[in-house]
């Protein structure tokens, strides 16, 4: 049966979706969307097919978007998408996922909502914010922002949440109870002995190996670690690496070993691809050596920055990799990262990139 | 004695019509880009409410999730939301007076 890509984009300035056939060679792109909301990050349900934009307009509050027919018509909701009154009202909606209706949704500032009727109605998982952490949880640049939401593949109570800035936590038991995962893991803006808490490290981005559930990324503000027990201890995957900063992190859809990261040179030192020439860096070893994948990106004067959820992988073979610019360039590969092409170079700044896969 | 012309529940209708005529009749203004957020809505609303915070309720009936457009959880007006009743800025508390028209805008914002 033949198939198709959609590669779902979030921007700053509505939603856009770029379609191929299986050759990713060729890209339609079609938006924007969601009336131009910046829209922090765009994915698909796998089961229904149905595509969710978590967003939030600077007039108009948070809200979720959501298109049954690949983007033609949309609708929105934030209903139940709310704090109690008096607390700090939801600026925006950060990221979510979406199983047969079942949706999870971070929002801004860091809690977890979850819709069990395919995003219509909200309610809020109180035990996040009920964590004894949660009045120390502080904002990093982009916000306080629950940005990175990791379903267990087959157990639905267990999710793991990776909240800028408080680190990663952790629920057995569908979100009533959690706790803080981020032994290991730097807060090197913290006092000098104190970088190692419990929690308050800066995660950029969670990500999970595919068939190996307790088998985590992450890239942190301060290194690119890998836990291989649910994120209960961290090991640092850094060495080989040109810096420790970066945003992004997206698996590979088969192998657990293989990794993409796209490290930027450093937190204060303009946050853009190291030197100005752009390189995704793999790992087929977990992380214990990488190569700069270069052929097809620019090499001269690239300066610029990706985001968190701004890099992805298809479930093609061989894989589609992908990155979209805080300058709204967007970038694709079709054999795992060893070529690029250019897809499209003017979008709106790219806040995230996700794929959808299906048939033609 | 005239027979009940309609059964009760009816009548209990009609007693939440006087009610409802009781309040003061205003003209709701409505910015385009909101409007293009609810299909069916329009950009000039006849309406009958006691205050902007009712009218807010009203308009919400009728459009499922407008409050949420133009109130946060505080509950407030968003910060980047004007009402301007008269020339003046409203809150959810300011009384309507019969005829009124009340412009609902979105401020200077954005990049």
């Amino acid at each position: 049966m033949p198939e198709k890509v959609a590669l779902l984009i979030g921007t700053r300035k509505g939603a856009f979706i770029a379609e191929s056939d299986a050759a990713r060679e060729k890209w339609d792109i079609r938006g924007p969307f969601c009336e131009t909301w910046p829209i922090n990050h765009i994915a698909a349900d796998p089961v229904t097919g149905a595509i969710y934009g978590a967003g939030g307009n600077e007039w108009f509050g948070p809200a979720v978007w959501k298109s049954d027919d690949l983007g033609r018509t949309w609708t929105h909701s934030s209903a139940g998408l709310a704090y109690a009154e008096g607390e700090e009202p939801i600026k925006a909606a950060w990221s979510v996922s979406a199983k047969n209706g079942h949706l999870y949704c971070g929002v801004q500032p860091a809690g977890l909502f979850e819709s069990f009727d395919h995003g219509q109605t909200w309610s809020h998982v109180k035990g996040l914010r009920e964590h004894p952490s949660q009045p120390h949880w502080t904002p990093g640049a982009g916000g306080l922002i629950l940005h990175s939401l990791v379903r267990h593949p087959d157990d639905p109570d267990r999710l793991w949440v990776a909240i800028s800035a408080a680190g990663v936590f952790y629920t057995a038991d569908g979100g009533k109870t959690w706790e803080a995962r981020n032994r290991g893991t730097r807060a090197d803006f913290f006092p000098e002995g104190q970088n190692y808490p419990e929690f308050g490290q800066c995660v950029h981005c969670l990500v999970m190996a595919p068939g190996e559930p307790d088998l985590l990324y992450q890239q942190n503000h301060c290194g690119m670690y890998r836990s291989e027990n649910g994120g209960e201890t961290w090991i640092s995957i850094e060495a080989g690496l040109p810096s420790t900063f970066g945003f992004p992190a997206a698996v590979h859809p088969r192998d657990p070993d293989t990794l993409f990261l796209l490290p930027l040179n450093g937190d204060s030192a303009g946050r853009f691809v190291p030197d100005g020439e752009a390189a995704v860096w793999r790992t087929r070893d977990r992380g214990r050596t990488w190569t700069d994948l270069r052929n097809g990106l620019p090499q001269d004067n690239a300066y610029f920055g990706v985001l968190r959820q701004a890099m992805a992988t298809d479930r093609l073979e061989p894989a589609g990799v992908y990155f979209g610019t805080s300058g709204g360039a967007l970038f694709a590969s079709n054999d795992e990262g060893d070529s690029w092409s250019l897809v499209s170079e003017h979008l709106p700044g790219i806040s995230s990139v996700e794929t959808l896969v299906v048939k033609a | 004695m005239n027979a009940p012309l309609k059964p009760e529940p009816a009548k209990s209708a009609a007693s939440v019509d006087e009610v409802a005529s009781a309040l003061p009749e205003v003209t709701v203004r409505l910015p385009a880009v909101l409007v293009d957020l609810f299909p069916g809505s329009q950009r000039r609303i006849p309406l009958s409410a006691a205050t902007v915070g009712a009218m807010i309720s009203e308009l919400d009936k009728r459009y499922p999730g407008m409050r949420d457009r133009l109130c946060d959880s505080t509950p407030a007006i968003r910060r980047h939301i004007n009402i301007f009743i008269d020339g003046e800025r409203a809150t959810l508390d300011t009384p309507l007076a019969p005829g009124a028209e009340i412009f609902v805008l979105t401020a200077i914002s954005g990049g």
